[in-house]
């Protein structure tokens, strides 16, 4: 596929001797949200975290903007891929601005740039700096952590972000709320998302292509249309359960 | 002679044998934080040694101080009769509190946050210094509060092998039989051990972020 940013050529992952994951071969276009699903166990992480070199493939490969993720320097590719996770792990010992603006201080980005940066992030997610630049992650509630964590992943303005269930310990009230805002943020931004759920109606929230992952295995992928039509019995049990 | 009296006659001895005891136990204990804080990081790298590293302190510990010193004694470069002695037994003493708190810290960190730390591209040597200690500074510190209270204390035996200190004056107050003189160990050496526990307190509040203290 033309423009593909993210290969998973014949990818496996498998540790002593039981396989996780794959072969499993995926493309995610430039600036498409491509959203894993499948249940717990399906390989969804596993093959997530193949992407930004926190595992790499026992067998195949995974190439990011064209090259394996054997052969990147796994520092450099993690800085140009943001990475939400469900626990966010913000830092509990920093501020929301620290958090926010600690990669850009890795890459030794000047104060101020950084500040306006952060500012710039906190008002793009929706949590006025003046009220939350200098709160401490305890005194946040969980969408608003979550807010953070997303706006933590954008700050060095990474082509990739990586979200591995990101919403699935907020309140359903604020899930749908920060679902709607994080498809419209990502759009705008062109960014190529890869968002591992289990949540179908999340999943069809976001997608514009959605791959189906159970045991380890990819079952179904196509775009969110062809996932609603689609005759396949999988899919459509998955439907249903919605 | 009373206690004050018997202070006030000999007051430019007592503060001499007291700043040895400082000088002693603030010696010992930098040397047991500069082994054993990289001790009990490397102890997290490599998880396989934790149990013959902690062993190993374990039983130090358990060896009576009087019984340790005697046993240092004759050892080459580290023994023989004077405050050298006495500081690497007061090393050995503290090394037990500080590996354990520097290891149980630093692995009580929350693993989505390292999971965080690392997927956002940060080396391993910059998760060691702006995530691991940082957030295991209170318990590491509260290790080095132990172990500066216990080597007071312990600190006192030195005497007993030219070490000099405060264990001066409880070693000759017991042989004269004199309470007096044995207090004026034993009271200097309480107020150190209370000084130092507060302070290094006052230390570990400042650094717990969880009070949102320092930066």
């Amino acid at each position: 596929m033309a423009g593909a940013l993210i290969q998973f050529q014949d990818a496996v992952y498998g540790v002593g001797g039981r396989t996780l994951l794959g072969p499993l071969s995926l493309e995610v276009a430039q600036g498409e949200t491509l959203v894993l699903l499948g249940p717990s166990g399906a390989g969804k992480t596993t093959a997530l975290r193949l992407v930004n070199a926190l595992l790499l493939p026992s067998e195949g490969e995974v190439q990011v903007a064209g090259r394996s993720t054997r052969q990147w320097d796994p520092v450099r590719l993690r800085r140009g891929i943001g990475y939400v996770i469900q626990e966010i792990g913000l830092f509990p010992h920093l501020t929301v601005e620290r958090n926010v603006g600690l990669v850009p201080r890795l890459e030794g980005w000047p104060a101020r740039r950084i500040r306006e940066r952060v500012r710039e992030l906190l008002d793009l997610v929706g949590l006025p700096p003046a009220d939350f630049a200098r709160r401490m992650p305890h005194e946040l509630s969980g969408g608003q952590r979550q807010r953070v964590g997303v706006a933590r992943a954008l700050a060095a303005d990474p082509p990739i972000l990586l979200c591995d269930e990101p919403f699935g310990a907020v309140d359903p009230v604020a899930r749908q709320e920060l679902q709607l805002e994080f498809g419209a943020l990502t759009a705008r931004l062109g960014k190529t998302v890869v968002f591992v759920t289990h949540d179908v109606r999340e999943a069809m929230t976001l997608a514009r292509r959605v791959a189906l992952l159970e045991q380890g295995r990819l079952v179904f992928v196509g775009t969110v249309e062809a996932f609603a039509a689609t005759p396949d019995p999988r899919v459509a049990r998955l439907r249903e359960l919605r | 002679m009373s206690f004050w009296a018997y202070l006030a006659a000999n007051r430019a001895e007592v503060l001499q044998h007291t700043w040895e005891h400082v000088w002693m136990v603030a010696l010992s204990s930098g040397c047991a934080v500069a082994i054993g804080v990289p001790a009990g990081i490397l102890l997290t790298r490599r998880p396989a040694w934790r149990a013959w590293v902690l062993g190993f302190a374990n039983v130090v510990q358990t060896i009576p101080s009087l019984a340790l010193f005697g046993f240092l004694i004759p050892l080459p470069f580290i023994g023989g009769i004077g405050a050298r002695t006495a500081i690497v037994a007061l090393v050995l003493y503290g090394l037990l509190p500080i590996i354990r708190n520097t290891f149980s810290g630093i692995t009580s960190v929350d693993p989505a946050v390292r999971e965080a730390a690392r997927g956002m591209g940060m080396t391993d040597a910059q998760i060691l210094w702006i995530v691991e200690l940082r957030l295991a500074a209170p318990v590491i510190l509260a290790g080095v509060r132990i172990a500066v209270v216990l080597g007071v204390g312990i600190g006192t035996i030195a005497a007993a092998i030219g070490g000099g200190g405060l264990g001066e004056f409880i070693f000759r107050g017991v042989a004269m039989v004199n309470h007096a003189v044995i207090l004026a160990g034993a009271v200097p050496a309480a107020l150190l051990a209370l000084l130092a526990d507060g302070a290094l307190h006052l230390l570990e509040r400042r650094l717990d972020w969880r009070r949102g203290g320092a930066p």
